[in-house]
């Protein structure tokens, strides 16, 4: 049925509404003006000025490295957990194993980031480790509810491929690991690559739970930025949301991409 | 050679298998027949070894089977959806097995084309699952097991997602199919047409056991029980007991039968051997003209007994006009006595 | 058996990274704060429960929390239906750019927005700079800092996640349907009220409780861009953690706003699985 015309305003004025914010943050990024959101002539001053910014630097090195490792123990973890859900048929605690899977999907941010630096702190004091707060626990926590939403995205492409693969494969003399090494594998590649982007996102973007989790020396660049949007704005922030508006958009658009080309 | 005793299988409350027994013999064509719930499913995974039997046995040329796991069973199954595998063309389909078997690449090429040729595939390798027709998807399934020379074939439900002009013609290559490779075939089915027409021996399953177990014109023409004569051909089942050398049946109001053994329960008349007459032709008895329907080839008349019941005859040409009184006439040998 | 070995490795990670967290999180909000590192001793103290009853605050604060998810997740329809109705009346080839379109502003920084919004509302922000500049106003109007500026940034933040289901809901619906409906007499507004309209309302009420779930605890909004007298439960467990260093009382504060928020998740389970 095609839209009437109220409809198609109210679809553009939603799209409007959701980028022009984000579509003026970085146009201003070009702008020369010290003073935020104020037009100065075009400059490339504030990506320079960022550039020079060591602290907002390492916070940025630290936060892409600490995304990257987190996705990636995340779609392990997450990975195993879904092929267990969609393929394993029934097991003793399925139910429970579910809602924990689930769980973090829907526990509010604060709850979340709360609970784990208590875990971290009950850790420490009765194993030792994780010795103190910092990089590795904040890499913990997001691997942790990264791992709940990669579940999602491969049950997803499990569910779509019909179960009866695995055992034909079984029947033609693969083992069960043959069989998932075989074909499993290489049906959720694509989910796997596409939970690994978003999981990576996902960490790269907290400032919660980070915040909760975090020591003296994990400064995150979502805990700096949050910092600095605390006490005011400079058009540094611009040049920032310019660059991640390009960098994050390409990567969504390859995981995209990558779920589009497997649906045929 | 393959020999089944006493399935069990339950899943939670229900008892899929319920006591089967089941013998097959080396290169027969055997069709499992039965509706829903009948078991034939469950009784196809247990023998391909994805469920494994509550209670019974399962042996092959004297071996047990149950303990061998599926990857190691000579069987090999077709599933109903043909389960290609999506990411591989149709040659490294067919390779998949020869691969985990440990065939050398040069034979594996060979026997990748010679069972492309005897499904009618050749130059197919190089496609896609996604590219083809069902029929082709089917042959690329068949052709998958085949190459791997099973002592048997598992085949489940192989027609029921292809369009009802082609069944015919793709149940008789397949079981040319059979008779080339020497392979037992077991087919599980709904379809009666089909387990007619193509198996050298036929088991009705009602309920988790063998109703009824025989080559397809003896299971035909002589059921054994009540659901057999009806699932197969639908056959006039009349309920009653012998009573002085006759068959005496309320519903029926009149004698049809005697000398029928003394424990029959019911009897078993097909619609294609009862002729109808006029009235007054020394019928076996008479009845009402109800209904009838033209089938192209015959006409489908419900004839209403004085007791009341009600008999599917098939009649060659136009019939009475409705409520018309009418004759039935049938050979002596026609009715079936029915034991259980 | 073997199935328990492979599924071993799982369980300890749900085990280690879900449910005990879950389970200290109880035994918190038991402890007694005390100086020192860790500030906390445990024991069995039931003062901080006691506090949340007895003191308004803390009530207010749930309330609040509430209240403005609600009004984020039904703003947040409100624009949401008819968006989804447009992309899903549009050709197939339209729906992956579009969705791309839609989720692409998630992908792009939490922060990175609320500096946009902040960028465009605060006095010397984009927004009062045109004001004055086409002469409406002469000094700046307070727009950071209220309840409007939370809202906004609240309705950009999650309207994307409202979209989804609905979206999803109508590209599923059977044409036939519509078709039908029209076939036996109904016109266009009347086939949407009466058959669009109620297939998808479990959709759209995925979709109110996927932005009001986790609107409900949200912390960093309500932070940059609201009034301070805008103290929702997020803002508050925040507050006693970091600024009070009262572990137990936010323990607390963690746990009822866990139970408050079990009924719309369980609802939401049960959408799902349905769906």
């Amino acid at each position: 049925m095609k839209p009437g015309g109220f409809v198609r305003a109210m679809m553009l004025a939603g799209f409007l509404f959701l980028w022009l914010p984000i579509l003026l943050l970085m146009g201003f990024a070009f702008s020369a003006d010290r003073i935020p959101f104020q037009w100065g002539g075009f400059s490339l001053r504030w990506f320079g000025v960022l550039a020079a910014n060591e602290r907002l630097l390492e916070a940025a090195w630290l936060s892409l490295c600490i995304a990257a490792a987190s996705a990636t123990l995340a779609v392990l973890a997450g990975g195993g957990i879904a092929v267990a859900l969609a393929r394993f048929g029934p097991f003793r605690g399925r139910a429970i194993f579910g809602a924990l899977a689930g769980a973090p999907l829907v526990l509010p941010e604060v709850v979340i980031g709360l609970s784990l630096l208590l875990l971290f702190v009950a850790l420490e004091g009765l194993i030792g480790w994780p010795a103190g707060r910092g990089a590795l626990t904040i890499l913990l926590a997001h691997a942790g509810f990264g791992a709940a939403y990669v579940a999602v995205v491969v049950q997803a492409r499990l569910a779509e491929a019909e179960n009866s693969l695995e055992e034909a494969a079984m029947d033609l003399g693969a083992t069960p690991l043959v069989a998932f090494r075989t074909i499993t594998l290489p049906l959720i590649a694509p989910a796997l690559v596409a939970g690994w982007l978003l999981a990576f996102t996902l960490s790269l973007d907290d400032v919660v739970i980070a915040s909760f989790v975090s020591g003296p020396a994990g400064t995150t660049l979502p805990i700096a930025l949050f910092s600095m949007l605390r006490l005011g704005l400079t058009p540094e922030v611009n040049a920032l949301g310019a660059l991640v508006v390009l960098v994050l958009g390409s990567m969504l658009a390859l995981a995209l991409w990558l779920l589009g080309r497997r649906q045929g | 050679m393959l020999s089944a005793t006493a399935l069990e299988k339950r899943f939670g409350a229900v008892r899929a298998l319920a006591g089967l027994d089941l013998t097959i013999n080396p290169g027969e064509f055997f069709a499992l027949l039965g509706g829903s719930g009948s078991g034939k499913s469950t009784l196809l995974r247990v023998l391909a070894g994805f469920e494994a039997p509550d209670a019974g046995t399962l042996t092959l040329d004297g071996q047990d089977l149950l303990p061998v796991p599926p990857w190691a069973r000579p069987i090999n199954m077709m599933f109903q959806s043909y389960a290609l595998f999506p990411h591989m063309s149709v040659g490294d389909n067919i390779a998949y097995g020869l691969k985990r078997a440990g065939v050398a690449a040069e034979e594996r090429r060979n026997r990748i084309m010679a069972a492309l040729d005897l499904v009618g595939l050749q130059g197919m390798e190089a496609r896609r699952p996604q590219q083809l027709s069902g029929g082709q998807k089917q042959r690329v399934a068949l052709a998958r097991s085949l190459v791997m020379r099973p002592r048997v074939l598992l085949l489940d439900e192989p027609m029921a997602a292809l369009d009802a002009g082609l069944r015919e013609r793709t149940g008789l290559e397949l079981r040319a199919l059979q008779r080339k490779t020497g392979a037992a075939f077991i087919m599980v089915t709904h379809d009666q047409q089909e387990a007619l027409a193509l198996a050298d021996r036929i088991a009705v399953l009602d309920a988790g056991r063998v109703a009824q177990i025989g080559p397809p014109q003896e299971v035909y023409a002589r059921p054994a029980t009540r659901f057999v004569a009806r699932f197969l051909g639908a056959a006039n089942v009349l309920e009653g007991r012998m009573q002085d050398g006759v068959f005496e049946s309320a519903e029926v109001g009149g004698v049809i039968a005697s000398g029928l053994p003394a424990d029959t329960i019911a009897i078993a008349l097909r619609a294609e051997q009862i002729r109808l007459t006029s009235a007054d032709e020394a019928p076996r008895i008479t009845g009402i003209l109800e209904d009838a329907a033209f089938r192209g080839d015959d006409w489908l008349t419900i004839i209403r007994l004085p007791g009341g019941a009600s008999l599917r005859v098939v009649h060659d040409t136009a019939p009475p006009a409705q409520g018309s009184l009418v004759g039935l006439l049938w050979e002596a040998g026609a009715v079936v006595p029915l034991f259980a | 058996m073997s199935r328990a070995i492979l599924l071993a490795p799982f369980w300890v990670w749900l085990l280690t990274l879900v449910a005990a967290p879950v389970l200290i999180l109880v035994l918190m909000a038991f402890a007694t704060p005390a100086e020192g590192v860790p500030p906390f001793t445990l024991g069995l103290r039931f003062a901080a429960f006691a506090m949340l009853v007895e003191d308004f605050y803390y009530a207010e604060a749930l309330l609040a929390a509430l209240r403005l998810a609600a009004t984020t997740a039904g703003l947040c329809l409100l624009i949401a239906y008819p968006m989804a109705l447009g992309m899903a009346g549009l050709r197939p080839g339209w729906r992956l750019p579009l969705l791309a379109l839609l989720m692409l502003p998630f992908w792009t920084g939490f922060l990175l927005r609320i500096g946009a919004w902040i960028g465009l509302l605060r006095d010397e922000g984009l927004v009062n700079h045109l004001l004055r500049g086409f002469g409406i106003t002469d000094a700046p109007l307070a727009l950071l800092y209220t309840e409007g500026a939370m809202l906004a940034g609240m309705v950009h933040a999650y309207l994307p996640f409202a979209v989804l289901p609905i979206f999803t809901a109508l590209i599923r619906l059977d044409p036939a349907l519509l078709e039908a409906a029209a076939d036996l007499g109904a016109r266009p507004a009347r086939v949407f009220f009466s058959i669009t309209l109620p297939l998808t309302l479990p959709a759209a009420a995925a979709g109110f409780l996927l932005v009001f779930i986790p609107a409900a605890g949200e912390f960093v909004i309500p932070e940059l861009l609201g009034p301070p007298e805008a103290q929702v439960i997020g803002r508050v467990l925040w507050q006693e953690f970091f600024q009070n260093r009262d572990w137990p009382l936010a323990a607390a504060l963690a746990l009822v706003l866990l139970a408050l928020l079990i009924l719309p998740i369980r609802w939401f389970q049960r959408l799902g699985a349905s769906a």
